[in-house]
């Protein structure tokens, strides 16, 4: 059976600026990947990419079908899941309107099933009694998770989360993990921009670093993290571990 | 000189049919104005090829000629071409052509104000083109464009008065003609002033109002 996502020799360009470089990527069913890298290495266009956000050139599958500019992309975008860094629920709707667009107007889904499924979805995340609040209502963690909740009410088969956490004070960022947490236990396919190092190395299965447009190195969370290969890698776990051990000053 | 409170009474009547008159006017043009520019920018937002040269060019048209000219256009020279309308048709047709060309205009300018971020969501649950406009762009361009519609729905009604030179009965007309008749030139123009204050401020001070709720409803303070 062929992977989820297969990317070959894909490549995106923004004017003379390369942003993806020759990107060689196989996303099996049920794998959890997490993608990490230096701003601007291209990590976040990598997942727009993926749903269609921006068009790249070269070898792009999803589950088996090739994908390209004229692509019906309403069509394998209810299939694919994603998930912002700031949230964008629709500041006009209530958080069940926000989560029933999708099924209802494009999925063309019963409201009675829909309904069931975004209730059973909100208790699921801790929200279940905030159905009729507007996004201006809630903590940003709180419309994270409901911005989780809008994707996964489609039933897609893999989600993107675009450095979700990133907007968040530090603890929301726990709530929202959790919901992570909780969906790649349950097997979903994930694939997951992000820069809570100790989170990826929980979470996934599979950690790609990227630099430059390039993935400059990919294995096994612990192997990398404890034994990064490249210099470039080396380089850039040290700067995080001297946030998480800052010298004292003299 | 002395000021004729007895004659002006007597005019009151025949004021006040043209005051809702007026008002007549002023709401069918926004209505149909707004309709026109919903049309409009819909088309402008989702890139029609042909279609979207057609509204800019109407749209450029209509903002650039007088009002005036445009109805003396349509009454005046429509005929000769077959199409003939009567003064109060001519009235809505050329109000229409302005406004919806304003309010198209105050749309676009609305719709540019959504942020990017917000289409992308609506794109990655798969709403098309269609869906995104009228499910994500239109009610938040519609909030944001509040403001310069309700200037423009003033503006428009304040402009019912240019149809009196097509012998529409509206309030100017009606002013213009009692004083043709009877020179009570003073007492007249008093009258035709007091009812637009009459008129506009409170529908200004509603317009406001209407402004502030819709605004909180939407996206809280």
């Amino acid at each position: 059976m062929s992977a989820l996502i297969e990317l070959s020799g894909f490549s995106k360009r923004f004017g003379d600026t390369q942003v993806l470089r020759e990107i060689d990527l196989r996303v099996e069913r049920g794998e959890v990947v997490v993608i990490i890298g230096p701003s601007g290495c291209g990590k976040s266009t990598l997942l727009r990419c993926l749903n269609g956000l921006e068009i790249g050139e070269g070898g792009l599958q999803f589950a088996g079908e090739a994908l390209d500019a004229g692509s019906d992309w309403s069509r394998v975008r209810q299939r694919i899941g994603m998930v912002f860094q700031s949230y964008q629920l629709f500041p006009h709707m209530t958080v069940l309107e926000n989560i029933l667009l999708g099924p209802l107007q494009v999925q063309k889904r019963a409201r009675a099933e829909v309904q069931a499924q975004a209730e059973a979805l909100l208790t699921r995340v801790g929200l279940g009694e905030r159905a009729g609040a507007y996004p201006r209502e809630l903590s940003g963690g709180q419309q994270q998770r409901i911005a989780i909740v809008r994707a996964l009410c489609m039933n897609p088969e893999v989600m993107l989360f675009d450095e979700v956490t990133a907007a968040l004070d530090p603890e929301m960022v726990k709530e929202v993990l959790d919901v992570i947490l909780d969906l790649a236990d349950g097997g979903m396919t994930l694939l997951i921009v992000t820069h809570e190092m100790a989170f990826a190395r929980a979470v996934a299965d599979r950690i790609l670093f990227m630099d430059e447009g390039r993935i400059a190195e990919e294995g096994e969370p612990q192997a990398f993290f404890s034994a990064p290969r490249t210099a470039r890698a080396q380089q850039f776990l040290e700067r995080f571990s001297y946030l998480q051990n800052v010298p004292r000053r003299k | 000189m002395t000021f004729d409170w007895a004659f002006l009474l007597g005019t009151l009547p025949a004021f006040f049919r043209a005051l809702g008159l007026t008002v007549e006017l002023g709401l069918i043009a926004i209505a149909t104005s707004s309709l026109v520019a919903l049309l409009c920018s819909s088309v402008l937002l989702l890139r029609l090829p042909v279609l979207g040269v057609l509204v800019r060019a109407y749209v450029e048209l209509a903002r650039n000629t007088p009002l005036l000219i445009q109805l003396f256009f349509i009454y005046f020279a429509l005929p000769s071409l077959g199409l003939k309308l009567s003064g109060y048709s001519s009235a809505i047709v050329a109000l229409t052509f302005m406004g919806g060309a304003y309010l198209t205009e105050v749309l676009r300018a609305g719709i540019e104000a959504v942020p990017r971020t917000q289409v992308e969501a609506g794109m990655a649950i798969g709403l098309s083109r269609w869906q995104l406009f009228r499910h994500v762009i239109l009610p938040q361009a519609g909030v944001f464009s509040l403001p310069a519609l309700f200037a423009n729905f003033i503006f428009l009604v304040k402009e019912t008065t240019v149809v009196s030179a097509v012998a529409v009965p509206e309030l100017l007309y009606t002013t213009k003609n009692y004083i043709g008749l009877y020179s009570k030139t003073y007492e007249m123009l008093a009258v035709m002033t007091a009812l637009c204050v009459l008129l506009f401020v409170p529908l200004s001070l509603l317009f406001r109002a209407l402004e502030r709720r819709l605004r909180h409803a939407q996206f809280g303070s």
